[in-house]
């Protein structure tokens, strides 16, 4: 993947479920090849901002911009061609398919011979290729729905709370995928301590504003923030 | 997107898959082995035969939309009257040769389905069903006022179809039609797997579990419906060509309402989204129907309506769910 692209600019978002507002003149930058966490509470619209930037919600006012192209007006799909990957939080694996017949979905006219690059990533998945989307574990969905975003070479991935009702281990395995990963990121998450692990740049909401930008070490360390916006005190 | 019904598919388990694996690679010899032996042991009923060859056909086209795609319709029959009607035209008019009449069968019930599915299949649940009716109702009342082309109420006759590949002329007792009809539907249904097996076809099946996603992936879910829907009016449009041409006449009954939502009961009676089922579903109706019509012209359709509550109540999953749960039992015995 390359690194110079997928800056996704974000100016003046306001968004939410039909009439209702959840985001209000959100605003923020992420470079290309960079890493974003995007921490809050819960129902602050953290969830709303992702399926905003996917175009799965009203859109009120404000701009998205992939690269130079303004995606406001385009709907789902087309956003997905541009560039955005998305793994929502509730996974959305195809239950009546398999495996591999999930990954296919993903390819986007690349070739079968793609789904290589899924399976070495996540050799799990190779091993269960023939098993149906409803049979996996959580852990598995969630490599499945990983892999299946990755497959289609987006230059900004979005996640959803991956880490959610994962076993330690898994979330560790998950996220040592994720870290392999070149294209810009923006992570929504729940476990703060992997998120700002992860991240270079956190940006904190609350009520659908943002609360606080900065660099992603600056926040870890600044435990006051941390308990103001979030109600957490990483460990460590 | 909203031309599906997107209920929550049950949970696709190693073992159904495998039995599903194990009915649908069988499917193919199975049918040609039966269809030959049924060939030698009832040559008087090659005419009952012919026609289930072509309806099993007719009605894989609605598996194609509603099993594969979620597509909810009761106008099937207009890409299948518009087929019949369009290869007997030009059969009386301009070339008699099967092969090309089926395929300006599948071109004209491909393109009516493109553009009808282009407009309609923007709505969803009853209001797409109520659509549906309306353009067989639309294309059956065109065919009706067309007389001087379709013959309106009394039927386009006339239709003399040249030897199958200038070798096999269609004979008075209709072993060529029968033969030449099972072929047909030996190689639809071939044609069908692969597409349904295919990025396409998994699409489609993703649109059908969930469209949004789908539409997150980069796929554009209208796009994919109209396409699988053009396509299985591709495959309605070649069975009801096949009818024309083995039957030698169309009737308006053939783009009727009726016709439609008979398929439907076919395909439930045999079981959705296997593609076999559409194919055991159209054998079982037509056979009991005609065992029953021909033994009690007065009550049948009582004995029909039995037999399907039947199947309703205590095979949920159409004939195909009993068959898969005997083959399970059959392997378990066996390990």
């Amino acid at each position: 993947m390359s690194t110079n692209r997928g800056r996704l600019e974000i100016a003046g978002l306001t968004a939410g479920y039909g009439q209702t507002r959840i985001i209000e003149n959100l605003s923020l930058t992420v470079p290309a090849g960079g890493r974003l966490a995007l921490l809050g509470r819960n129902g602050v619209g953290k969830t709303t901002t992702l399926a905003t930037l996917v175009g799965q919600t009203t859109r009120h006012g404000g701009t998205i911009t992939l690269d130079g192209v303004e995606l406001g007006r385009l709907g789902s799909s087309a956003r997905a061609a541009a560039g955005l990957g998305y793994v929502p939080q509730t996974r959305d694996v195809f239950r009546s398919l398999t495996v591999e017949e999930n990954l296919v979905t993903g390819l986007k006219g690349r070739p079968r011979s793609a789904l290589e690059e899924a399976y070495a990533l996540f050799p799990r998945l190779g091993e269960r290729r023939r098993n149906g989307g409803g049979e996996l574990s959580g852990g598995e969905q969630q490599m499945l729905s990983v892999a299946r975003a990755l497959l289609g070479q987006p230059t900004v991935l979005l996640l959803d709370e991956p880490l959610e009702g994962l076993a330690p281990v898994i979330c560790d395995l998950l996220m040592q995928a994720l870290s392999r990963l070149s294209m810009s990121v923006i992570l929504v998450e729940q476990q703060v301590d992997r998120a700002l692990d992860f991240a270079e740049e956190v940006v904190m909401l609350d009520r659908g504003r943002v609360v606080h930008q900065g660099p992603a070490a600056e926040a870890r360390a600044d435990h006051a923030l941390l308990e103001r916006h979030l109600g957490v005190v990483p460990a460590g | 997107m909203s031309a599906v019904a997107t209920n929550r598919p049950r949970r696709e388990t190693a073992g159904r898959r495998l039995r599903r694996a194990a009915l649908d690679g069988a499917a193919v010899p199975v049918m040609a082995v039966l269809g030959l032996a049924a060939f030698w042991l009832f040559p008087d009923d090659l005419g009952l035969m012919t026609r289930i060859a072509a309806t099993a056909l007719y009605v894989l086209s609605l598996d194609l939309v509603l099993g594969f795609g979620g597509i909810a319709t009761l106008g099937q029959a207009a890409m299948f009257g518009t087929g019949a009607y369009a290869a007997g035209i030009a059969a009386v008019n301009l070339v008699n040769e099967p092969i090309t009449l089926l395929a300006i069968g599948g071109v004209a019930g491909g393109l009516i389905a493109l553009v009808t599915g282009a407009l309609i299949l923007h709505a969803r649940g009853l209001t797409l069903l109520m659509l549906t009716i309306a353009v067989v109702q639309i294309v059956q009342e065109v065919a009706n006022k067309a007389r001087d082309w379709t013959g309106g109420s009394d039927g386009l006759s006339g239709i003399d179809p040249a030897p199958v590949l200038g070798l096999f002329r269609f004979d008075l007792y209709g072993r060529t039609s029968y033969l030449f009809a099972l072929a047909v539907l030996i190689v639809g249904y071939l044609v069908a797997r692969r597409i349904v097996r295919s990025p396409f076809g998994l699409a489609c099946r993703g649109v059908k579990e969930d469209p949004l996603r789908v539409a997150a992936l980069g796929g554009s879910p209208k796009r994919y419906l109209v396409t699988l829907y053009a396509v299985a009016g591709v495959f309605a449009g070649v069975a009801g060509a096949l009818t024309a041409v083995t039957s030698g006449i169309v009737g308006l009954d053939s783009a009727s309402f009726s016709w439609s939502a008979e398929a439907l009961v076919m395909l439930v009676l045999g079981g959705t989204g296997r593609l076999y089922g559409a194919v055991i579903g159209t054998v079982a109706f037509m056979t009991i129907h005609h065992i029953l019509a021909s033994s009690d012209p007065f009550h049948w359709m009582l004995f029909i309506g039995l037999f399907l509550m039947a199947i309703v109540l205590f095979a949920p999953g159409g004939i195909t769910s009993g068959i898969e749960r005997v083959v399970h039992r059959l392997k378990r015995g066996r390990a």
